[in-house]
């Protein structure tokens, strides 16, 4: 599902990621661990389409309406209600059966009722709970998800945990944390930042 | 409606929705084209000709489309969207022609409140005027919602985007000033629509490479 | 064949080739063509129309380049383009300078709104100057390189556009033709005239090709250091 070799990446003089080589099988769960600012989300962003690497090769083994990316924002416009963000993403990612789908993440993320209410009232966890609405709307086969847990509450957690139970296996994943721990029992592999 | 002109109509429509929670940029816009005829009413002495106001009422509506464009962008600035809407199958060109759309409906709502004004103020205003002004939006928002999303890359963002448009948009005065006085604004007309077509298409062509690495 | 072409490509054998050729051209302006009706003065166009026209063809060649980037992506062509568009700011200003001369020894005034290829290459100047903003204002990276393409594509349209929309200008600002057509050119004068764009042409190039040399000398140094370093 994606093959690196050699990647590499550079913002101006400064080097992020060097000669760094990885493969993530298709049903696959990369673990990507490290702390702050070691290149996790540059790794992320790199693998999720939005920017290109400066060196070596990142082969992708998925079309750009396949794939779901969760990174720092939660990529929903903040004076939409969260039924309008994801009506909107729903029709550019061409989604069957669009209020049905809509409406079972809704309410399995607990957000239904708050639907017709714009995302700049919620609190920081439920935007992200919406955000991963967005993520899962389309039934991406590949998911790239940059910290899921940040800003979630217990329930919200353990909701995660589900979800990322239920669909490991079928889906590929690449996931980056601070508390392996967590997810540690998911994951076919791992990749550590020092 | 699906496909290509579906994604434009669906992105257009989010960003008439968002301009209409926020009523950020319109009203600004309106505000601003009148004030700018007010201070025309001082800066042009006794005697000058309705030429001198045609030419005084382009120069406000392009400062007035400067205003709005560099809005055009904003909340995709401002919360990473451009990252939510790349992600998405839809094709980049699309993102752009929205943008256009949407431009174009402030900028045209806008010229409503300032043509009115103009008649009122200045001059009396003609078939002619009313066909370089479609013209020329056309051509100010094609060529302004480009640039605007160049100028999103850029640190200075604000006030780097004149300076990327005024030197792109004298073609357009040239033109629009042209058939709001000449005897004979065919031809003026006619440079426009060219202008148009011309760099329709190669802001079509070229905005993917503008906002994707 | 490939021999002869070889010191084209060489940076300091351009080098050379244009000083010795500048060298041909003056001394074909002075000695050589003939003064005419408007004396002295039009000594000027040997040197201010091939400047105009080496610009021309440097900003063509940053256009060019710059389809070669976003088309082929081809590493090094965002350089060249930059380097080129560089070149054609140069030439673009001295243009304006030597046609400014111009217009105050024939018409008596430094700055004439009649006299469309001037206005052209102010329009021009202001485009380009933004384009140095631009780029200077964006990280360097991938973005910034396609960004400064597509830029240096709308500048190649927007001058024949310019120059249309100039002429139509003329219409409503100057009803009265102004006719900057001087009398026809006498064979030497054509020869001269010849020897001196060839001249500008291989000056462009030479230039070009040295401050490509310097930015790549730049980049590998860099490069050494970080390996030194690492």
């Amino acid at each position: 599902m994606i093959r690196a070799a050699q990647l590499a990446k550079r913002f101006g003089d400064k080097r992020v990621l060097q000669k760094l080589s990885f493969a993530l099988p298709e049903g696959g769960f990369l673990l990507v661990t490290g702390p702050n600012g070691s290149g996790k989300s540059t790794l992320l962003r790199l693998c999720a389409g939005l920017s290109s690497p400066t060196g070596g090769t990142l082969e992708l083994g998925v079309e750009r309406g396949e794939l779901g990316y969760l990174g720092h924002e939660p990529l929903v416009y903040r004076e939409l209600t969260a039924l309008e963000n994801l009506e909107l993403f729903a029709r550019l990612y061409r989604v069957p059966e669009r209020q049905a789908r809509i409406r079972a993440l809704l309410e399995r993320f607990g957000m239904w009722d708050e639907r017709d209410n714009r995302v700049s009232t919620y609190s920081r966890g439920m935007t992200q709970r919406v955000a991963l609405c967005r993520v899962l709307l389309h039934e991406p086969r590949l998911l790239v998800l940059d910290e899921p847990y940040t800003a979630l509450d217990a329930a919200g957690s353990e909701l995660l945990d589900a979800v990322l139970a239920e669909r490991s296996g079928a889906h590929t994943f690449l996931v980056s944390t601070h508390d392996p721990e967590r997810i540690a029992h998911l994951a076919s592999d791992r990749l550590e930042f020092v | 409606m699906n496909g290509y002109f579906g994604d434009v109509v669906t992105l257009a429509v989010k960003d008439l929705r968002l301009e209409l929670r926020a009523r950020d940029t319109l009203p600004a816009m309106a505000l601003f084209v009148l004030s700018t005829m007010t201070i025309f009413h001082f800066a042009l002495p006794s005697g000058s000709s309705d030429n001198a106001a045609l030419g005084l009422l382009w120069i406000a509506i392009l400062f007035t489309a400067l205003l709005g464009l560099t809005r055009t962008y904003a909340p995709e600035r401002e919360q990473s969207m451009f990252d939510g809407l790349l992600l998405s199958p839809v094709d980049r060109s699309a993102i752009w022609l929205a943008k256009t759309v949407a431009a174009l409906a402030f900028l045209a709502a806008v010229e409503v409140v300032a043509l009115l004004a103009f008649w009122l103020f200045f001059a009396h205003i003609g078939w002619s005027l009313l066909a370089a002004v479609a013209l020329a939006d056309i051509g100010l928002c094609a060529v302004g919602a480009l640039v605007a999303a160049m100028a999103t890359a850029s640190r200075s963002r604000e006030l780097i985007l004149p300076l990327l448009l005024l030197p792109l948009t004298i073609p357009v005065i040239v033109g629009a000033v042209g058939a709001s006085v000449a005897d004979d604004p065919g031809k003026y007309l006619a440079f426009l629509a060219m202008y148009d077509a011309i760099f329709g298409v190669i802001a079509w062509a070229t905005f993917e490479y503008v906002v994707a690495e | 064949m490939k021999k002869l072409i070889a010191p084209l490509d060489n940076a300091v054998g351009l080098a050379l080739l244009a000083t010795l050729l500048i060298g041909v051209a003056t001394a074909m302006t002075f000695f050589y063509a003939p003064v005419d009706e408007d004396g002295l003065n039009q000594k000027i166009f040997y040197f201010h129309v091939p400047i105009a026209l080496t610009a021309y063809a440097t900003f063509g060649w940053g256009a060019w380049k710059a389809l070669v980037h976003l088309w082929k992506k081809k590493p090094g062509a965002d350089l060249e383009s930059y380097v080129a568009i560089h070149q054609g700011t140069i030439f673009g200003s001295l243009t304006l300078i030597t046609g400014s001369i111009w217009a105050k020894l024939r018409w008596g005034h430094w700055w004439l709104w009649g006299e469309q290829e001037l206005v052209l290459f102010l329009v021009i100047f202001l485009f380009y100057c933004t384009y140095f903003m631009l780029r200077y204002s964006i990280e360097a990276g991938p973005r910034r390189a396609n960004i400064s393409a597509v830029y240096a594509l709308f500048g190649v349209v927007l001058i024949p556009i310019s120059f249309l929309a100039i002429r139509l200008a003329e219409n409503y600002i100057h009803p009265i033709a102004f006719t900057t057509n001087g009398p026809q050119m006498a064979g030497s004068q054509f020869g001269t005239f010849l020897v001196c764009l060839v001249a500008m042409f291989a000056l462009a190039g030479a230039l070009y090709r040295l401050e490509l040399l310097g930015k790549r000398l730049d980049t590998k140094l860099r490069d050494l250091r970080e390996l030194v370093l690492s």
